[in-house]
This record gives structure tokens, sequence and C-alpha cells, in this order.
């Protein structure tokens, strides 16, 4: 910790000399908050969950072996099978080679669009916020975006530039940039609303006013003030952001304007199951519970993170 | 006894009585959903499928075509033809009489001049009439006598039952459309909305994109229908949501075109409260090869236009091949059942126009690589694609979305690449792929790839128009701003050639065997289209609700005057 | 604050206009044409004529300058004549939808009843369920309570209305047998008219199915924000202080705690409100509920111009509104916070 221990008075001389002497040197910040944080039972039990996901769906393949892609018609709409453990689909592929390779996509696309839109969405939060010249234009910046209509603003991006990423990066990663960014930057919203509100009130706050009193930067009161007590709001659109771009992503390839089409993804899988939903239940069921355990997994992660920041629960 | 009892009585020997005795509006209420809303009840202002049909309840046509295409006369007396006098030898008028005794739903009775009106309401050059292709050919509608018209054609047409047939251009009356002429007809919303029309039913309230209440026609012709009384018209959701309402909640008694899986449907008909009916047209899914060069690396001036021929798909063996490798069989399996068959023709029916064509119906891996090998086009570097001229053969393959086409993607995806072909795949919202926008490059007209799969087909039963738009110059390019038919830019002088035959015989038979040969030209002959799947129409009625005769060549609703509820 | 709202009001006049061009041009810019589901068999040359008689071919800014004189001067005149029967607006050319070729503000007052009674009635629902779960999930960190409801909540959340809905409707509409109580329709009837208790009943009964799933999804957002806003302040000082001073647990947790934990949860609403108005386009699909939100996006995919522009202005027009309210709000909850 960095506050300087106060002096403590009167306190009988022999108590010091029978306190135990630290046999390990003091530990940092950093180390404090993952000590915290490994004792979070929600925390681990969510970092294992995820953890295994990621395995499972980057990993997993190599050890399946089975092609996602590969057609049999004469297996087709198959339930559970030792052959096909999760059943196959209506062209007769392996459902559970397409859950591991639509979870890469999935996960790659919610983490990453997840991450754009919190980045962009705590920043102008707090530069809007804290800097009251900037609040108005960048506010009106925000009611713009909410307003636009999505549908024609990723039409028009679509259009724009499609061709040209495909082009820089290839088909594959040219398209997941676009989609990325196109999620990325029509959520950020409700984060940068929310992430301002908490500050205006935090601004006035008197530790504000002591850490300003002396002398304490711009940069380091948002980094070392402001940041840290705006973080449980950002933690819960984090998770509520990664399930948010999962879906809209399969929002996305249904209407054509994401990967083509014979690209899985677990919001696509789910999608096309719902049809299916009274002969085989579990098509529709394996790609959602697939979301949900992300999105809860990352949820127990953000709450531990969360409680490990916080100092006054710390140590409890 | 009572008056209540003797009328309880009365009701219930009504009840009893059999159909033919039955009463205007005995059978109550009777609901349809159509899973797009129709917009409004004009024809003649929106080209949609949903508008023309939920408007077929209310305007009728002089003649519609029946289940099996032929000619039924509806407003008019009898279908004129050149045997009864009503058709000129030379093919340049046809004379309509109208039935007697006609009122329109206000009261107020049906003339020839309302039928010259109709005429002139399209023809308005300022209108935008969405159904003028019907009426281009027409030089002058005049009325002869109050019953009577006579319709003069610029030329002579070997097919004059275009104005006035089926359920693309009905009657309408003049006095409600008088002030709605020409850059006028937008404003009307009041008649648009709520057209006075000689069909079984009236709208009661039109709520555009979301419901019509309509109830029976007062004034309709035969007294003693439609058997109900009221009709609800729902229309939005998808398919899908249409087709439980009907087969498994039974909350509605009549769905329109269940585009749907063949064993979700299935699974739907188990539920038991109605039966899915289909019935065939001239719908072909298709793939349309790209005989020209659609390479992004060209200027926009030159891709995709005839100056700049196909790499490999100009190759007559390549596109053979292609559609060797494709099983059909399998793809009507997973994607349309019973509302699907196997064609390797453009023009699947009218028997007398359908080519007995079969020998795309098996499918034939080996021959295919065997063709290739053949025509020299084989993997030279060994990645397991073969190249033409050092050219691999990679293909863009784009359709719109849907989630048949995408099915249909990933199987033939799968086929080609046994025959050393890679494909890659691309699928385009259907606003934007069937919009005319020249600004987007992902349109069908503007083809930027190799293959396109979509479905297509021909209004009526003649398919003169339907054959014509394969011809030279007639392809969509820079200078018409992408507008066009000719999507293959297919060009053949031998078969425009023999288009113009076409368009100048008026004898059947020998029509039957131009069209048939034009057909084989641009299916097995040069394989610069590859039908796939004939596709048929599902729908489904409620087990209660009588009288459903499906019609592909017409509105579907064409007969609501005739349906009942069947009593148990 | 009257000082700061009547400046805001004022801003809010350029900002509107300045979205309303963005909003056209990204719309102009968007591919798609109105004719794209005219059938095929309509050949091209026809669509032009059509495409014409829309007024496609005019140049953008008269398109522009068209709707803008449209929407603010005629479009009020009718709705001054339809209070006061006067006739201002008699022959004047309204905001004309493509699709439908009828004025769209029509369309639009058609719309809003059903969309207002379900999606207005799930956030009231919404509202009322996830602030007490948010509050007491807080309260009672990491009890069975809070660990059921962080599981019900996030797995709310992550299921999409496309499968939720669907789902309700194979239960309680498919399933169960017609006569039982809890059978419900599974299309939603825009033609009822509420007269007596029946049909108040009828009403309440199809609105059932489109509240819970669309509530599902509000609450799960609502009270994750409450439950962590709630955490961050019940450990702060002036909690401690409050209890010393030997306040009871309820004033202190309902009074103190729960105002200054407002905040975020208030932003959250006034975003949440205008979508209200805007309606819920996937469950409003799934049910067949046929308001706003399927008219946005049946304009959308036909490519109806009028009709986009238009309902996306009013949006932007409820969002500005409301995240002014928003402001106004905080400044009540928390005297401190200052604007000028």
């Amino acid at each position: 910790m960095t506050d300087s221990p106060a002096p403590r008075p009167e306190i009988p001389v022999t108590e010091i000399l029978t306190d135990p002497v630290p046999s390990t040197p003091p530990r940092s910040q950093w180390m404090e908050v993952w000590s915290q944080f490994r004792h979070h039972k929600g925390a681990m039990v969510g970092g294992f969950v995820f953890l295994f996901i990621v395995l499972a769906v980057f990993l997993g393949p190599y050890l399946w072996g089975l092609d996602p892609a590969k057609i049999d018609f004469r297996a087709r709409n198959e339930g559970p099978s030792l052959a096909h453990p999760f059943g196959t689909d209506q062209l007769g592929r392996d459902m559970m080679a397409r859950l591991m390779e639509g979870g890469q996509v999935s996960l790659a696309v919610g983490i990453t669009a997840m991450l754009l839109a919190l980045v962009l969405g705590t920043l102008i939060g707090i530069t809007a916020g804290y800097f009251r010249r900037l609040d108005n234009l960048l506010m009106r910046m925000t009611d713009l975006f909410l307003a636009l209509p999505l549908l024609p603003l990723l039409l028009v991006m679509v259009l724009l530039f499609r061709d040209p990423l495909s082009k820089a990066f290839g088909t594959e990663t040219g398209i997941f940039l676009l989609i990325v960014t196109a999620i990325g930057i029509t959520s950020w919203m409700p984060t940068a609303r929310i992430v301002r509100g908490d500050v205006l009130a935090l601004k006035e706050r008197e530790f504000v006013l002591a850490a300003r009193s002396i002398g304490t930067t711009n940069m380091m009161m948002i980094m070392r003030h402001i940041l840290p007590n705006v973080i449980s709001p950002i933690v819960v659109s984090a998770t509520l952001g990664i399930a948010n771009a999962i879906i809209t992503e399969s929002a996305l390839s249904f209407l054509g304007l994401g990967f083509p089409p014979d690209f899985p993804t677990w919001g696509r899988l789910l999608y096309d199951a719902v049809d299916y939903l009274q002969q085989n239940p579990e098509r529709v069921l394996l790609p959602g519970v697939a979301i949900s355990l992300t999105v809860l997994s990352v949820n127990y992660l953000g709450d531990g993170l969360r409680d490990a920041l916080d100092p006054r629960i710390r140590g409890r | 006894m009572s008056i209540k009892s003797i009328l309880l009585g009365a009701a219930a020997s009504f009840a009893l009585a059999p159909a033919a005795m039955a009463e205007r509006g005995a059978d109550g209420h009777v609901n349809i959903i159509y899973w797009q809303a129709p917009s409004i009840l004009n024809p003649y202002l929106s080209g949609g499928t949903k508008d023309i049909e939920s408007s077929s309840l209310i305007l009728e046509p002089l003649g519609r075509f029946d289940q099996d295409g032929a000619l039924v006369p509806f407003l008019a007396q009898e279908i004129p033809t050149v045997s009864n006098g009503g058709v000129s030898e030379d093919l340049t008028t046809i004379t309509w009489k109208l039935k007697e005794g006609l009122l329109w739903s206000d009261g107020t009775p049906v003339t020839s001049e309302d039928v010259v009106f109709t005429a002139s309401y399209c023809m308005d050059p300022d209108g935008g009439c969405a159904q003028f292709s019907k009426f281009d050919a027409v030089d002058t509608v005049e009325a002869l006598d109050e019953l009577t018209v006579k319709v003069t054609f610029k030329s002579p047409q070997p097919n004059p039952y275009l104005p006035f047939m089926g359920g693309q251009s009905p009657i309408i009356q003049a006095a409600q459309f008088a002030e709605c002429l020409g850059a006028r007809a937008p404003e009307c919303t009041e008649a648009n909305f709520n057209p006075i029309g000689t069909g079984p039913f009236v709208v009661d309230e039109f709520k555009p994109n979301d419901v019509i209440s309509m109830s029976a026609n007062p004034n309709y012709r035969d007294p003693a229908k439609p058997a109900f009384a009221t009709l609800t018209f729902k229309g939005g959701g998808d398919a899908t949501a249409a087709g439980r309402a009907v087969l498994e909640t039974g909350e509605f008694d009549y769905a329109w075109n269940l585009q749907l899986a063949p064993e979700v449907l299935a699974k739907m008909a188990e539920g038991g409260k109605g039966v899915p009916v289909s019935a065939f047209g001239t719908l072909v899914e298709r793939i349309e090869m790209n005989l020209t060069n659609p390479s992004p690396d060209l200027p926009p001036e030159t891709r995709a236009t005839v100056a700049e021929p196909h790499p490999f798909l100009s190759d007559l063996a390549v596109r053979k091949a292609l559609s060797m490798a494709i099983d059909r069989e399998i793809l009507v399996e997973i994607g349309y059942g019973q509302a699907g068959r196997p064609t390797c023709n453009l023009v699947p029916a009218p028997a007398r126009f359908a080519s007995p064509n079969t020998d795309c119906m098996t499918q034939d891996i080996e021959g295919a690589k065997a063709l290739l090998d053949e025509a020299g086009i084989v993997d030279t570097d060994g990645d397991g694609v073969r190249e033409k001229d050092g050219v691999p053969l990679k293909l863009l393959f784009q359709t719109s979305t849907n989630a048949v086409r995408q099915n249909f993607q990933d199987a033939i995806k799968a086929w080609w690449s046994e025959i050393g072909v890679e494909t890659e795949l691309k699928n385009v919202s259907s606003s934007v792929f069937f919009g005319g926008d020249p600004g987007s490059p992902d349109t069908f007209q503007k083809f930027y790839a190799d293959v396109e799969m979509y479905a297509n087909n021909f209004d009526g039963t003649d398919p003169q128009a339907y054959l014509a738009m394969y011809r030279c110059g007639n392809e969509p390019k820079p200078s018409s701003q992408w507008q066009g038919e000719n999507i293959n830019r297919y060009c053949d002088p031998e078969y425009d050639a023999l288009l113009d035959e076409l368009a100048k015989t008026g004898e059947l038979e020998k029509r039957g065997e131009i069209a048939i040969k034009l057909n084989e030209m641009i299916t097995k002959e040069s394989y610069t289209i590859v039908p796939l799947v004939d596709r048929g129409r599902v729908s489904a009625h409620s087990n209660s609700l009588g009288g459903v005769v499906l019609n592909t060549w017409d509105s579907e609703l064409w007969n609501a005057a005739d349906w009942y509820r069947i009593k148990d | 604050m009257l000082n700061f709202t009547i400046r805001r009001l004022i801003v809010a006049v350029p900002t509107l206009l300045f979205i309303a061009v963005v909003i056209f041009a990204l719309l102009q810019l968007s591919p798609g044409d109105p004719m794209a589901q005219v059938p095929l068999t309509v050949p091209p040359e026809v669509k032009e004529r059509m495409r014409e008689a829309l007024g496609l071919g005019e140049p953008m800014y008269i398109q522009f300058w068209k709707w803008l004189v449209q929407f603010f001067w005629i479009e009020p005149q009718v709705l001054i004549d339809n209070i006061f029967g006067t006739h201002f607006a008699d022959g004047k050319l309204r905001v004309l939808s493509w699709q439908t070729r009828s004025p769209v503000m029509d369309i639009v007052v058609q719309r809003l009843p059903q969309t207002l009674w379900v999606v207005g009635t799930a956030y009231i629902v919404a509202i009322l369920i996830a602030l007490p779960i948010g509050i007491y999930s807080a309260y009672k960190h990491y009890s069975v309570f809070d660990n059921v409801g962080t599981f019900v909540t996030m797995v709310g959340y992550s299921v999409p209305p496309f499968f939720s809905g669907v789902l309700i409707i194979v239960i309680f509409s498919v399933n169960m047998p017609r006569e039982s109580f809890w059978w419900f329709p599974s299309i939603y009837d825009t033609t009822l008219k509420v007269t007596d208790w029946e049909s108040f009943g009828q009403q309440i009964r199809q609105m059932v199915m489109p509240v819970m799933v669309l509530a599902l999804q509000i609450t799960s957002q609502l009270s994750r924000f409450m439950r962590a806003s709630m955490l961050d302040n019940l450990n702060q000082d002036y909690v401690r202080t409050a209890r010393a001073k030997g306040l009871g647990e309820r004033p202190v947790v309902l009074v103190h705690v729960l105002r200054n934990s407002m905040i975020p949860v208030v932003t959250v609403i006034a975003l949440g409100i205008p979508q209200i108005f805007g309606g819920a386009i996937i469950t409003e699909q799934v049910f067949k509920v046929n308001g706003i939100g399927q008219l946005l996006i049946g304009a959308i995919q036909a490519n109806d111009l009028p009709m986009v522009q238009t309902l996306t202005f009013i949006f932007a027009v409820l969002i500005v509104l409301f995240n002014l309210i928003a402001d106004i709000l905080y400044g009540i909850l928390d005297p401190r916070i200052r604007y000028d």
C-alpha cells in the first residue's frame, strides 16, 4: 500500500517488541489483489469454467478430429449417439465439431467486441464526466450514435469496408475486423453514459477534493481515484457486453452481413436450431448452454475482480 | 313454445342444411395469416405478392387462371378466343363481355367504363403503375356498349390475355379512383386502403403492414357466397410462426407459403390441427453462371461485362461438370420436401412448354471429373484445385440470405470440392440482393460473383417474355445503370432469331416447340442456367376449412368465395 | 438547474438537426432499393418508372428539404387540425411512406397503442422486479438468494428472445391444451378493442408471453446494475456513520444507500424509455405484435426511406429528451453534481 502508516501513539514498547517480525517483504498492491482474487470462490470457479471453455474450443478440435464441414446426407438430424455425442444437423454435420469451431469465432468476436466497446465507452464516459468542457460535445455525440438506425449503419459499413478489408487482411480476418468494429462502435453508448453519470457524482466527493488540493494531476486523478471507483458498472457492462456481442453477431450473419454462411458460430447454431426445437431439442440447448456458461463465468470473474479491487471488502 | 326456442330451432335446421343450401355469412369467421404483411390494397401501386393476394379478396379481374393454369371467366361472361370470335384473326384485338347485373360493393353497377378506366389508370405515364408491363402492348381500350370492352394491341399478340387477367390486373371502380390518376395516385390513401370491389369481401378496417378486417360483400354476385361473414387477414412474423398457428395451435385457418425445412413442416403437421397442401407452378430455383469476369482487379467499366469473358466459366465443359456434380434429389430432400421436385428445365410447366429433358437428374461425380480431365482442366500444382490455363477453378458463390439457400450452398460446395473446384460462399441480405441499387456491389444484376443462386418464375402461363430475358444486349451493364434481365450475359444470335419467331407464332403447338427449343438451348445445351429445383408452393389450412384449392397460377385466395366451414 | 435545462434545450435543436442530416445521409448511402420486394417478374423498366413515381430521381438536398418541410411544418398543422378541427393542412403533401403510400404519422399513431402496452408494461414489470432483486442481492452479498439471482439473470440475459419467445410459445400455446387456463395465444390480435372486463382479460392474456420475454431481458440488465451500484455504496463511510448514529437497517439501506446507488440505474432506465417507443424488434416479430419495432424493421427491409427517417428521428428526439431528464435527475439524487 502506498499510504504511509500513521504514527501509533502511546503503545507500550514491549508490545512492539513482541510483535512478530514480518518474515516476507511487503507485497505490492497487485499481489494483494491477486491473493484476494484467489480466495474468491466464485471467481475461481468462473475462471476454471472459462478456461475449460477456451481450451475445449481451441484444443478440442485436435482431439475430436471430425471435420465440422463434413456433410453426410445419410446421417441428417440424428440425435446424440456414440459417433456424434451431440447429434448432427440438417446436413448431417457433427454438432460437437461445429460447436467447437463456432465457439472459436463466438468467443473471439464476443471478447474483442466487448473490450472495444468497453474501452470506447469508459474513455468517453470518463472524459465527458470529468472534463466539463467536453461533456456537452461528447454526450451529444453519444445521443447521435444512440439514434442511428443499426441496420442501415451496418449495411453502409459492409458496403464501404468489406472489400478493402478483405483485400488487406484476407476474407476471414477482414470480416472479423469488420464485425468486431461494427458491434464495438454500436454498443459503447450505454457504458459511456453510465460511467459518466458515476463520474459526475464522484468528482464532487471529498476524497477527490483532497487529492486535488495536494496537486494531483488530472491524469493521475483519473487513473488512481476515478477509474477504480467506477469499476463495478464497467464490470457489469463487460459481462452483459459479451452476451450482447455473441447474439448480435448471430443477428448479423442472419441478415447476411456477418461471416460467410459456412462459418458456424454459437449464435448462428442457436438461430438455425430454433426451428428444430421440437424434434431435436439438444441442438438448440447446446449452443444456448455454451453462451450462458461463458457469460456466467465471465460474470463471476468480473465479480471477483471487482471485490479484489475494492479495498473495503478486501480481507473480509 | 317461446319465440326464442322457435328461433333456436330455425338456426339448428339451418346448420343441418346441406352445403348447397348454404347462406351468405352462415359460417361465421375465418382467420388467414400471411407472414408478409400487406402494405396497400391496390395491386397497381405495389407489385408485392402479399398485396396482390390480399387485394384479390376484394378486387376481381375479368378472368383468372385456375389451379391447372386454364383460363376461367370471373367478371367476363366467357374467355374470348379466336374460335368464339372474341379475339380477332390477326391477333390484334380482344373483346370482353361483362356478366350482366354485376354490382360494386357500394351497390352501383359495374360497366365497361370501369374497365376502360382501369386501363387508363395503369397506363398513365406518371402513375408508376406496377403492372405496366401487362398494358405495354395495348394501343387503345374502348367501351363498345355498357358491357362490352375492346382492347386493341399495337402489334399482333399471340398471348392476348395480359390486361384484366389474373390477380395482378383486377378492375377498379372508376368513380372511386377518378381523382387518383397519374401523379396523384399515391395521395388517394382512402381508395388505396379501402378499394370498392366486386370480390367476395369488403374491407372494414385496414391497418397497413399489420392486419385487415373484412366482412362479406353484401352485393356479391352469388347470393349464397361467401360462406364466411367476417375475415381477419393477419400479416407479419415468419413462416415458422404462421405454420405453427395453423397446424399446431389452431389459432388460424389458412397460412400462406410455408417455406420451411421438410422435417420441420412434417413435425408441425403432426400437431393435427390442419394439413399442408402443395401445388406446382413455374418457380425454379437455379444456379446462374456468370459468363463474364467478375474479378475485382478489373476496372469498374469492364468488370462483369461482356468485354471481359470469364476465365473458365466461359468453357462449356466446366459449366457442364458443375451441373453434373449436383445431386438434385438430395437438394429437394433437405430443402423443400413435398414442395419441390428436381428439374433440368428453366420452364417446368405448363406441359406444352416444358422440355422432357431429364439428363441432369442423376448426380455423376466421376463423369464430371472425366469431362474436366478430357478438357485438359487438371490439377497441375497438387493443391486439390484444378486449373484452366493456369487459372485455378476457385468460385465465389453468392445468394440471398435464407436458411434453405445456405444449406444448398453448403451442400453444393461439398460436391464441387469433390471434382476439384474450390468454392467461397457469400450471402447477401435479400433487400440488397434483389434491389436494383446501382451503387451496391451485391445485387444479383451486377453479379460480382462467379455463380449465384435464386428463384424466378413467370406471370400467367406463357413463357415468351420470360425466355426473351436472355436476349443479347439485355444484360445489366454500366451504361444501363446495371438494369437488365439477361443476368448471365448470355448471347447467341441463333437464340435471338428463335425468339423473334416465337413472337410471330400464334399457333399453340408451334409455340410450344419453339419454347422447348429455347429452354434447352439455355439449359442442357449450354449450361448457362443450371436449374435445380422446381419449387412448388406449400400452404396449410385447418381441418375445418373446406373448399381450399391451392393455385400457383393466380392469387392463392382466388376461390375464397367458395371456402366454407366443415361441420363435424 | 433551470438555466441548465434551458441551455440544453437550446443546444438540442442544432443537435437534432445534425442527427437528422446524418440519418438522412446514412440512409441514402446504404445499399438497397424500395423495389427489392417487387417480384422479379416485373421488368426493370417498370421498376424504374415506379421509382420515379416515388420521387427517387430528385437530388438529395431536395428530398431532404421536402422531408424537413413536411415533418416540421405540415405535420404539426395536421396535428392542430386533428385537435381543433381546423383545416390548415388540407391538400398539403404529408410525409408519405413508400410502402403504403399513406402518411407515415398515421401509421405511427396506429402502431403506438400495442407498442406502449406491451413494451411499456414489460418495462414497468421489469423495474418492479429488478430493483428489489438488485437491492436484496447486494445486501445479502453471496447468499443463496444472491447466487440464484445472479444465475437466473445472467442466463436470462444470454438467451436471445428469438429462442426464449419460441420456447414459451411451444410450451404455452402448442403443448398446453386449448381449454387450459395456462394456454396463451401465440399471435397478438391488434384488432382487439378493450370494451369490457372480458376483452380486458383477453388483452392481458395476449400480453402475458411477450411481456414475460421482454421483462426477462430488462430485469437481468437492471438488476445487475442495481446490485453492483448498491455494493459500491454499502461499504462507504457514510453508511457506517448512519448505522453508528443508531439508524435502523431499513432506512439506512432503502434511503441512504439506495438514493446514492440510483445514478447508474437512472441512466439505464433513461436509455431504455426511448426504446419503449422504439418497440422491441425481435419480440414483436415473434409474437406478431406488429408495433413500432416491426414497423421500423419492415421499413428498413423494404427501403422505405421516409418511414425509416421519420421513425429514427422521433426516436432521436426521445433519446435527447430522456438523456436530459436523466441529467436533471442526477442533480436531484446527488445535489453536489453541478453542471454550470
